[in-house]
C-alpha cells in the first residue's frame, strides 16, 4: 500500500533519508543474523553495508520494497555468496575452503534469509559480542554504538570528540581482536552469564554518562548520546526482561535522563540538582524510570548496583523540593551500595547525602576521611563538594581554596566555569 | 524526537466494541515490536466518546456537551508517543503499523523547548513548562 506513494518521482534526498531511516531500524538484526550465519562480525557488517549501498541504488528507480528488512537480508546474502564463492575459486588449490563451503552450504539455504527475527537472541548475541571483555572499554563502546546503535563512525567520532581516523581504526582493530580470540558468536552459559552481562551494562552506562556529563570539551551535555544509550536499554530490556539489573539500569537512565533539560542554563551552563528547576524534569520519564524501578525490585529482593543507583534518583524524582527529599532512606541506600562496590566515588555521594541528612559537621567528617583515598586525589568532585559543605559551615575562605582546586582539576569547560564563579562567590 | 501518533475512531471502537482478536494480535505483536526497538515511549487507549464530554467557552459562558459525538473521522480513539531519531525514521515505523481499509493514521512531532527558538525568551520557557508539569502533576 505504501509503496505506490513512493515511486521513481521522489527526490532523491528524500528516499536517502528513508534508506538512513530504514537502515537505523534494520541495521542491528541485519548485522546479527548475517554474524550467525557467516561466523565473522566484520564480514557480516561488510555485507550489510553492502544490500544498503545496493538498496540506495535501487530503491530510487525501483520503488522501496514492502518488506525492507527482508530485501536487505536477501541482498546482503546473495552478496555474501557471490563473495564466498569468488574466495573459494581462488583458494581451490589451497586446503583453506573446508569453513567456506560450510557457510555457502548455510547461505543457499532458503529459509535463512527470511527468518530475520526468528531468531531473537541474534541481537543479544551480538550485544555480548561487542561488549566482550577481550576488546578495551573504548572499544566497546564504539563498537557497541556502531554495530547496535547504527551510528557511523562520524557520528560516533563526533560524540567522543575524536577523529574519523581514531574511531575507525579502532573499529577496525576490535573486530579483528574478535575474530583472532575466536569470541563466539553466543549467549554465555550460566556460569559466566553474571560477569558478562555487568560488562554490558557497563557499556551502556559509559555512554551515556558521556552525554550526561561530558567528561571533556565545550558542552556540558550531549543528549543524542543519551538517547541513543537509553535505545540500548529499552532493546535490552526487551531482550532479558527477567534480569533486575537490567530493568535497575533502564531505571536509573529514564530518571536521570528526566532532568537532562533541567540540568542546563539558559546559557548552556551546568545547573546542580538543587538549584534545578523540578517543573522542567521530564515527567514522561520519571513515570517510565518510576515503573522500571519497580520491576526491578519485583524480580529480585537483593537490589544489585544499578537498581540502588535507581531508588536513590527515584528518591530525588519524587520529591518536590530539595527539603523535602528523603535524605536518610537516600544515606540507607548509599550505605548498601558502598557494601556492595567498595567504590570511594559512592563514598562520596554519600557523604553529600549525609551533610543534607544529618548536617554539615556529620558530612565533612566523612569527606575529611576520604582525603586519603588515592583514588580520588584528582578528582574534582571530592575539592567541589568539599567547598560545599564548608560554605554550610561558613568556612569560606576554606571553601574557596577547594573550589579553584576543583576548577584546576575539571576537564569540562562549563563546569570549570561554574567552579570559578563558586570560589568568586566566597569572597564576599 | 518525540512524536504523537493519533489513531481515529471507528464505528467499532465508538460502540465500544474490542477489536476482532486477529487484529488485536496483529497490534500486540506491533506494539512488542515498537518496544523491542526502544521507540514506544507510551500508548493509550481511549474509551468511546459516549462516556466523554465537550466543554463549549463562548466569552464567560461555559456549555457542557455530553457524548457521544458524531463526526468519527475526527474522533481520536487512541494515541502513541514514539521516540525516534528523526521524521523519516517515525514514519518507516508508522508505514509498518498493521491497519487497512483506507485509514488514515496522523503522525505529529511533539514540540521541544529548542523548537520556539528566540521567540521563547528563557522567562517564557521556564513558565511554560512549570504550567505543563502541574498539569502532568495533576493528571
Amino acid at each position: 500500500m505504501a509503496d505506490d506513494n513512493r515511486g521513481p518521482g521522489v527526490l532523491s534526498s528524500a528516499t536517502d533519508r528513508a534508506i538512513d531511516a530504514v537502515w537505523r531500524i534494520e541495521s542491528a538484526r541485519l548485522i546479527a543474523g548475517l554474524t550467525r550465519i557467516v561466523g565473522d562480525v566484520s564480514m557480516a557488517e561488510d555485507l550489510a553495508q553492502d544490500a544498503l549501498v545496493a538498496a540506495l541504488e535501487q530503491w530510487p528507480q525501483a520503488g522501496i520494497p514492502h518488506n525492507r528488512g527482508a530485501w536487505l537480508m536477501a541482498t546482503a546474502k546473495r552478496r555474501g555468496i557471490d563473495a564466498l564463492r569468488r574466495r573459494v575459486a581462488l583458494q581451490r588449490k589451497h586446503a583453506l575452503i573446508a569453513h567456506e563451503l560450510r557457510v555457502l552450504e548455510q547461505l543457499d539455504q532458503p529459509d535463512l534469509g527470511a527468518g530475520v527475527e526468528e531468531v531473537p537472541d541474534d541481537l543479544l548475541r551480538l550485544i555480548f559480542m561487542t561488549c566482550h571483555p577481550v576488546l578495551s572499554r573504548e572499544a566497546r563502546v564504539a563498537l557497541t554504538l556502531r554495530l547496535l546503535g547504527g551510528l557511523s563512525t562520524p557520528e560516533i567520532a563526533r560524540a567522543f570528540l575524536s577523529s574519523d581516523g581514531t574511531v575507525a581504526q579502532r573499529i577496525v582493530r576490535a573486530k579483528r581482536t574478535l575474530s583472532e580470540a575466536r569470541v563466539p558468536f553466543e549467549v554465555p552459559g550460566a556460569d559466566e552469564l553474571g560477569e558478562r552481562l555487568e560488562a554490558v551494562l557497563e557499556v551502556i552506562y559509559l555512554i551515556f554518562n558521556e552525554g550526561y556529563a561530558a567528561t571533556a570539551g565545550e558542552r556540558w551535555t550531549r543528549p543524542a548520546l543519551c538517547s541513543d544509550a537509553l535505545r540500548l536499554a529499552r532493546i535490552l530490556v526487551g531482550l532479558m526482561p527477567r534480569e533486575p539489573e537490567v530493568h535497575g539500569l533502564l531505571a536509573l537512565l529514564e530518571l536521570q535522563a528526566s532532568r537532562l533539560r533541567a540540568r542546563i542554563g539558559p546559557h548552556g551552563e551546568p545547573v546542580r540538582l538543587a538549584e534545578q528547576d523540578r517543573a522542567r524534569w521530564d515527567h514522561l520519564l520519571v513515570h517510565r524510570g518510576l515503573a522500571e524501578l519497580r520491576r526491578a525490585e519485583e524480580l529480585s529482593r537483593a537490589l544489585g548496583p544499578y537498581t540502588l543507583q535507581a531508588a536513590i534518583a527515584a528518591c530525588h524524582a519524587r520529591a518536590v523540593s530539595v527539603e523535602r527529599t528523603d535524605w536518610p532512606r537516600i544515606v540507607a541506600l548509599y550505605d548498601a551500595l558502598a557494601a556492595l562496590t567498595g567504590s570511594p566515588v559512592v563514598e562520596l555521594n554519600r557523604a553529600v547525602a549525609v551533610t543534607m541528612a544529618f548536617g554539615p559537621q556529620a558530612g565533612l567528617e566523612l569527606l575529611d576521611t576520604l582525603l586519603q583515598e588515592p583514588a580520588l586525589s584528582n578528582y574534582h568532585l571530592l575539592p567541589s563538594v568539599r567547598g560545599d559543605v564548608l560554605v554550610r559551615l561558613g568556612r569560606l575562605a576554606e571553601a574557596r581554596a577547594e573550589f579553584e582546586r576543583a576548577a584546576e582539576l575539571c576537564a569540562n569547560h562549563s563546569e570549570r566555569e561554574l567552579l570559578r564563579s563558586r570560589a568568586a562567590a566566597c569572597e564576599r | 524526537m518525540r512524536f504523537m501518533v493519533l489513531v481515529p475512531a471507528n464505528p467499532q471502537s465508538e460502540a465500544g466494541e474490542m477489536p476482532r482478536t486477529d487484529d488485536l494480535e496483529a497490534m500486540t505483536k506491533y506494539n512488542e515490536e515498537l518496544a523491542k526497538a526502544g521507540v514506544m515511549l507510551a500508548a493509550d487507549g481511549l474509551h468511546p466518546t459516549s462516556r466523554g464530554a465537550k466543554v463549549r467557552f463562548d466569552g464567560p459562558q461555559r456549555t457542557v456537551i455530553d457524548g457521544p459525538f458524531t463526526e468519527a473521522k475526527e474522533i481520536v480513539a487512541g494515541y502513541w508517543i514514539w521516540e525516534c531519531a528523526s521524521r523519516e525514521e517515525a514514519i518507516e515505523w508508522l508505514e509498518r503499523a498493521p491497519f487497512d481499509g483506507g485509514i488514515e493514521i496522523e503522525l505529529r512531532p511533539i514540540f521541544e523547548p529548542d523548537d520556539f527558538g528566540e521567540q521563547l525568551t528563557p522567562e517564557l520557557r521556564e513558565a511554560n513548562e512549570r504550567l505543563r508539569a502541574q498539569g502532568s502533576a495533576r493528571g
